[in-house]
């Protein structure tokens, strides 16, 4: 039974940490942009096929194979470097003042627009490149096999990016001042920040979570159409859970989902499928505005 | 009244353009058409586009084709392609518009089992001849009687009775066993008929995990550490696309397939994609007689030719959709051309093609089939074992064994799911001599 609950465990972490990477990219350009970007998971889909690609030309050269692993994170650099801006300067910036059900047909639009480019581009076939997992390698826990990659590095990365956060967003002058349009965009205006600049910094960085999450996820699934759509139902469940706009929030419910799916599996198995919506309807229930979210004064 | 030049000559020209409205369907459809339009189903987007799009590559091939080598009867084929994805609703929809304003002379329907049947209750309505090409619930002609659909291919009860027969053969003594099927109707339904027979041949093997993830999942870490915790003799899954080439590259990662014996029917369509990381010694099923290494028709022209026509133009091999697509347009045409035949040469109705279906025997890309008296296609099923060679940077079929429709197929009037709890060993037994696969 303990071996069983060791099992699931480390299961649960390497799963909540690929959750994880997708919902705080949600949850931070909700935070700060109050948008619902559906386009979230065409930007996931979009990093695990970039990386996917450049993680074949890597495998194929007769470069090192460790050489896989920092592909995965210049391919996330690349997918939010190059479509963040853009998506945000031509579309999320007219509709910022508009209403929120206009931002999520918008957003639909795009997601909609990005799952056609996806299959432009790399076809309807399942696309799948695990040289990083190969370069990590297998290691074995009692006589169960695990592969380093999920059993180390992804939570590893996630441990990171949510530390590192943290760290920027209290600690740094640039994390100091979206913070502050966050809280008060004309106050921080007024002060002389540049609210749009904080705008597009944070969509870009959002996307490229949203990219390093679906790069990550690459190297151990099949990148297929749709892909997008999954991830991004999934990242909705966490984000709502935790309370829009908590980087906190959405860490600990990514690992509540992740352990609850894994305890599933072992002990009921019919449930697995329900886990994340139970655990957000129980949440809910309890606390209506997730986790650590708070109630809103609404400006008449 | 005194008739004039003026209006016989008027009478003449308005008859031609006035009749097509005022003169029933069916006695228009008895005249050579200019072209023969086909409305196809399939999914063009989402996940099952693995499937959908193999299957309408397959349909412009195969159209240009037959078109260059003077179509039906003299008659080119035309193809409208709609996407069966956004839903049943959607499709009926489309179905309706295909029928109605696009003058659609014959449906190929569908991928999924949910839009069959729904599509077949519609043929009716519409009195559309349709083929139903790729679906494989076998509920459809079991619960209903149709005079306008046809299957040109098997059902689930083959396509899952066939490799527990081939288990049955090449590990008799397995004692336990897991599955891991998508958690919607095909994995469900693929997992009581493969329960239900299992139970009749083999008593007392002991099922010791039932996994059904979500359909979509792209992580399968949990299910592989607790099927290498439980270490079941066979793993069973009828997974397909991207989910069971995830499933197999995450198995092989953490050495699963050491562990137990895989039998994985629908996973001819995952071989060039997954390569060699699947191993050798995995039971595979293609959904019917073919393939394009098939034991029999290999070296024929007909498959060599279409095989690298296809190749050719889209840089795969052929899967089984692909196949699928190839039956149903055989099919149809074997159909149309005995129909026109007994018609005396004249263009028949889409009754007289219809019941020209029923009974019909056909020849299509690897072999012939049948059609049965309540429009199920009788296909013999192709198995085999994973095989790794020289030739091909994916794993080839071995120990290929055909087997006949009698041996897996319910008969007319009985349901799949009670006809396969009668099943016996004496079933293994009678299965032909494998084929090995050569170079």
């Amino acid at each position: 039974m303990t071996l069983l609950l060791l099992l699931a465990v480390l299961d649960g972490l390497a799963y909540a940490a690929l959750v994880f990477m997708v919902a705080v990219g949600l949850t931070l350009v909700f935070g700060v942009l109050r948008v619902l970007n559906v386009a979230h998971g065409s930007f996931f889909a979009i990093g695990g096929y970039v990386a996917a690609t450049l993680g074949g030309a890597v495998a194929t050269t007769a470069a090192a194979p460790w050489l896989a692993l920092p592909v995965l994170l210049v391919s996330a650099i690349l997918v939010g470097g190059l479509l963040g801006p853009v998506v945000e300067k031509l579309l999320l910036s007219r509709i910022y003042v508009k209403d929120h059900v206009l931002q999520l047909l918008v957003t639909f639009a795009l997601f909609m627009i990005l799952e056609d480019v996806q299959k432009l581009i790399w076809g309807v076939q399942p696309i799948f490149q695990d040289a990083a997992v190969k370069a990590l390698g297998p290691v074995e826990v009692g006589d169960i096999v695990y592969t380093r990659y999920q059993l180390f590095l992804l939570p590893a990365v996630a441990a990171t990016t949510l530390l590192g956060l943290m760290w920027f967003l209290r600690r740094t002058l640039t994390g100091r001042v979206i913070v502050a349009v966050t809280q008060d965009r004309e106050a921080a205006t007024a002060m002389g920040i540049d609210a749009a600049r904080v705008y597009m910094l944070t969509f870009t960085f959002g996307t490229m979570l949203a990219a390093l999450g679906g790069a990550l996820a690459s190297p151990t699934s099949s990148l297929v159409p749709g892909a997008g759509v999954n991830m991004i139902v999934l990242s909705f469940a966490v984000v709502a859970t935790a309370g829009l706009g908590q980087i906190e929030g959405a860490a600990l419910t990514a690992l509540l989902i992740g352990l609850g799916r894994s305890v599933a599996v072992y002990f009921a198995p019919e449930f697995e499928v329900v886990i994340p919506y139970l655990i957000m309807v129980a949440v809910l229930l309890v606390r209506p505005y997730g986790l650590f979210g708070s109630p809103e004064l609404r400006r008449v | 009244m005194r008739i004039t030049r003026r209006a016989a000559l008027q009478a003449t020209i308005a008859a031609p353009l006035a009749s097509p409205f005022i003169l029933p369907r069916n006695a228009i459809a008895q005249q050579r058409p200019n072209e023969l339009r086909l409305g196809i189903s399939t999914f063009l987007s989402g996940p099952a586009s693995v499937f959908g799009v193999p299957g309408r590559n397959a349909a412009d091939l195969l159209i240009e084709q037959f078109n260059a080598a003077g179509g039906i009867g003299g008659v080119p084929m035309r193809s409208v392609v709609i996407d069966e994805a956004p839903g049943v609703d959607f499709l009926l929809g489309e179905c309706r518009r295909l029928a109605q304003n696009e003058g659609v002379d014959m449906m190929l329907a569908s991928i999924s089992s949910g839009s069959c049947l729904a599509v077949a209750p519609l043929a009716e309505q519409l009195r559309m001849p349709t083929i139903l090409w790729d679906c494989g619930t076998q509920r459809i002609f079991e619960e209903n009687s149709f005079k306008y659909a046809v299957r040109t291919q098997a059902n689930a009860v083959p396509e899952i009775v066939a490799p527990l027969l081939y288990l049955m053969r090449t590990r008799p003594d397995f004692r336990t066993l897991a599955v891991v099927n998508q958690d919607y109707a095909w994995g469900r339904d693929s997992w009581a008929i493969w329960k239900a027979a299992m139970d009749a041949i083999k008593p007392g093997v002991r099922v010791v995990a039932e996994l059904f993830p979500r359909f979509g999942a792209t992580d399968f870490s949990t299910e592989i550490t607790r099927l290498q915790a439980l270490r079941p003799d066979v793993i069973f899954s009828t997974s397909w696309g991207g989910e069971l080439d995830t499933f197999v590259r995450q198995a092989a990662e953490r050495r699963l397939f050491e562990r137990s014996t895989f039998v994985l029917p629908l996973a001819e369509s995952s071989l060039e994609r997954v390569g060699k990381t699947l191993p050798a010694g995995v039971i595979v099923g293609s959904r019917g007689d073919h393939w394009f290494l098939h034991p029999t028709a290999r070296d024929t022209p007909i498959l060599k030719n279409f095989t690298e026509a296809y190749r050719r133009r889209f840089n795969q091999y052929p899967i089984y959709p692909t196949f699928h697509m190839a039956q149903a347009l055989y099919g149809m045409k074997a159909a149309y051309e005995k129909a026109i035949a007994a018609n005396g040469g004249r263009w028949p109705s889409r009754e007289q093609v219809m019941d020209t279906m029923r009974g019909l025997e056909f020849a299509h890309l690897t072999g012939t089939m049948k059609i049965r008296d309540d429009g199920q296609g009788l296909e013999p099923m192709l198995m085999g074992v994973t095989r790794h060679v020289n030739e091909y940077p994916f794993p080839v079929l071995d120990q290929m064994i055909l087997y006949p429709p009698e041996l897996t197929m319910n008969p007319i009037g009985t349901k799949g799911l009670d006809w396969v709890r009668l099943l016996t060993p004496a079933a293994v037994q009678r299965a032909p001599a494998p084929i090995a696969y050569r170079a």
